[in-house]
């Protein structure tokens, strides 16, 4: 277990002084902005105007807010499907597969037992959405336990296998017959449709993001399982010679972290998209392990940066209508914000 | 019939499998060096959106192949600046290209959506482009294709026969031992970064003037990753990314060839077996050294201070 790990040193620095370092990245992120409006000047764009139109369709309005906030329901289960193991030094850039894989449970409950009723069926496709994420992303611990293969590369390259797998039933067994050409699956019934608050598109998964990051904080500071993790974190030989099972935890933690953004999947799937798609995600595994990296795994941090990535990519589909931008053009204004941390990161301590 | 289908699919593998081999031998050149770069689909991006308007506005696909060739290899040194310069950690850098290179690879092909090109032209070679079945098996591909197995020969003998190749690989192993024996380990890494990107931006081209003939946004589809993903098949080798690549191109291959004939096969579970037979090859020879990865892979060389 070599790995001295950048997400555990990022936590610490950030511990030390919140409000210092937000100070720090505010100054950043505003280099990140800056080059970004040079970049729209180049391409014959009006920058003042694109940041106006993201901010006031965002902020401007209870509708926009809201429209982050929905937004931000993947980014923040993803990265905290990647902070969780992130504990142990563990990497999971698996967090796209896990969100597929329980999407794709939560459906086959959805689907086989439509018939029973919401207080029934809700719970069981959280659960399912969970143990499927959770499943996917233990074959990675289990390999990693094992000394088999590192949960870096097995998670990546599980990412496709999970993706691939609901094509394949998507496009199979699964595809609405009522749909004529289009891959999906036939829509949920309303008893397994995630409820939304008061008229916007914000859902019960909102109440689970945030559930996740305070247990998650809870047990990690409070209890004796947060402590062997932590030990494990500090010096994983000293923590084996005291008799806590690293491989358990590398297990135990995989599994909690995939059920996690399993989560994601099961409340995209069932409160946003209604039915199964192969599309079902825009990428949300992998910004969610950057937001995870930039909070440095902290609770507090990951709501952060999900906040602004959420604008952000709340935004780019306001910039296509007005100022005829692809709407993909914003993923440099993300990059940009993440190459100036880690840029920032670097001298020190950097790496892994 | 069954003749015909086999030459199909070997002709098929080996089309889709070229940008894929480009972009695996600069993915594995860089890894020796010790860095992996989850990035290369961004390159891959930059290189075929530069390939194709570099194109369109000269007419000139030769030309456009050499402006990709320089768009990914500049591109990628903004990776190098963060992973080598900056100490930045290389997952993170490599997903922030990635999403930086579909972001810039929308804005500049935007206009260019739409735009027809003639593209690479095949090239015949007299006599044996003729022959029945070989032919047209082996010989009648653009210079891109023909130059695959030259480059990964090319590569190999660098990699394991120069001093520059050992070098390469004594920093992707141990960079403080490297810098003790009088390498420069940043500057190792910065030209074996600069060769990936430039590899990384021929595969985009190879999509965008060959392939498709077209530019769409995200046109590479997830192909940079399995890319990576290659490399770690072929066990950081030139050689076996070779194999490599015909065998995940061959899984795309394969496929058409079956849609051709009309035969209902799901071609998802087919496009799983890349993957679940990468991580075979690791979990079976993953611990034994000699075919495990370079042994400082991901980390980041601290300096001497």
């Amino acid at each position: 277990m070599g790995e001295a790990g950048k997400l555990t040193a990022g936590t610490l620095r950030f511990r030390e002084g919140r409000l210092l370092s937000l100070f720090r990245f505010g100054g950043l992120f505003g280099l990140a902005f800056f080059v970004f409006a040079m970049v729209l000047l180049i391409f014959g764009k009006n920058p003042v105007r694109a940041y106006a139109d993201i901010l006031s369709s965002t902020l401007g309005s209870v509708y926009g807010f809201s429209e982050v906030l929905v937004k931000m329901i993947p980014l923040v289960l993803t990265a905290a499907a990647v902070a969780v193991p992130s504990k142990i030094w563990l990497i999971n850039v698996g967090g796209e597969g896990q969100l597929y894989i329980g999407a794709l449970f939560a459906t086959w409950g959805a689907l086989n037992f439509s018939s029973l009723p919401a207080w029934i069926l809700l719970p069981l496709i959280f659960v399912l959405g969970f143990f499927g994420g959770g499943l996917w992303a233990s074959i990675s611990g289990i390999l990693r336990a094992r000394g088999w293969v590192s949960e870096t590369i097995s998670t990546l390259l599980l990412n496709y296998v999970a993706i691939l797998l609901v094509n394949f039933f998507v496009f199979g067994s699964w595809k609405d017959p009522e749909s004529a050409n289009y891959p999906q699956t036939a829509p949920f019934p309303d008893a397994a449709t995630l409820p939304a608050f008061g008229g916007t598109r914000v859902h019960l998964g909102f109440i689970f993001a945030l559930c996740s990051l305070i247990l998650f904080y809870l047990v990690l500071s409070r209890t004796r399982w947060g402590l062997e993790m932590r030990a494990i974190g500090a010096n994983p030989e000293a923590a084996r010679r005291n008799g806590i099972s690293i491989a358990r935890y590398i297990v135990l933690l995989m599994f909690i972290g995939g059920g996690i953004a399993g989560l994601a999947g099961m409340s995209e799937v069932s409160a946003i998209q209604g039915q199964l798609r192969p599309n079902l995600s825009p990428g949300y595994g992998f910004t969610g392990f950057l937001i995870s990296w930039m909070a440095g795994g902290d609770p507090l941090g990951i709501v952060a940066a999900a906040f602004l990535l959420a604008i952000i990519s709340a935004g780019g589909d306001i910039l296509q209508m007005t100022q005829g931008i692809p709407g993909s053009v914003v993923n440099i204004l993300m990059a940009l914000i993440l190459f100036v941390v880690l840029a920032r990161r670097g001298p020190k301590g950097g790496g892994r | 019939m069954i003749g015909s289908f086999f030459a199909g699919l070997l002709s098929g593998s080996i089309s889709a499998g070229t940008p894929l081999l480009y972009a695996t031998l600069g993915e594995v050149i860089a890894e020796r060096a010790g860095i992996i770069n989850l990035g290369l689909e961004g390159v891959m991006l930059m290189g075929a959106v530069v390939g194709f308007s570099t194109t369109v506005q000269t007419g000139s696909a030769a030309l456009g192949i050499f402006a990709a060739a320089l768009a990914g290899g500049i591109f990628n040194m903004v990776f190098g600046f963060l992973v080598i310069t900056r100490r930045a950690n290389q997952l993170a850098s490599g997903l922030a290209l990635m999403f930086c290179g579909v972001g810039l690879s929308a804005l500049l092909g935007a206009p260019y959506i739409g735009s027809r090109i003639q593209g690479l032209n095949e090239i015949r070679i007299p006599l044996l482009s003729d022959l029945p079945v070989v032919g047209a098996t082996f010989f009648h591909y653009d210079i891109l294709i023909y130059l695959t197995v030259p480059i990964a020969i090319l590569g190999w003998w660098v990699l394991f026969y120069t001093r520059w190749g050992l070098s390469l690989r004594a920093v992707g192993e141990d960079p403080t031992a490297a810098f003790a024996a009088g390498k420069n380990p940043y500057a190792l890494q910065y030209q074996a970064l600069l060769i990936a990107g430039v590899l990384g931006g021929i595969a985009g081209a190879h999509l965008s003037l060959a392939s498709a003939k077209t530019w769409a946004e995200w046109m590479t589809a997830g192909r940079g990753f399995i890319a990576v993903a290659l490399v770690i098949f072929s066990k950081w080798h030139p050689l076996r990314a070779i194999v490599g690549a015909l065998l995940f191109g061959g899984a795309i291959a394969f496929q058409l060839q079956m849609q051709a004939r009309g035969v209902p096969v799901s071609p998802f579970l087919l496009d799983m077996l890349p993957y679940l037979l990468s991580l075979a090859v690791l979990a079976i020879w993953g611990g034994a050294r000699g075919h495990a990865a370079p042994a400082s892979l991901g980390r980041v060389f601290q300096g001497t201070e």
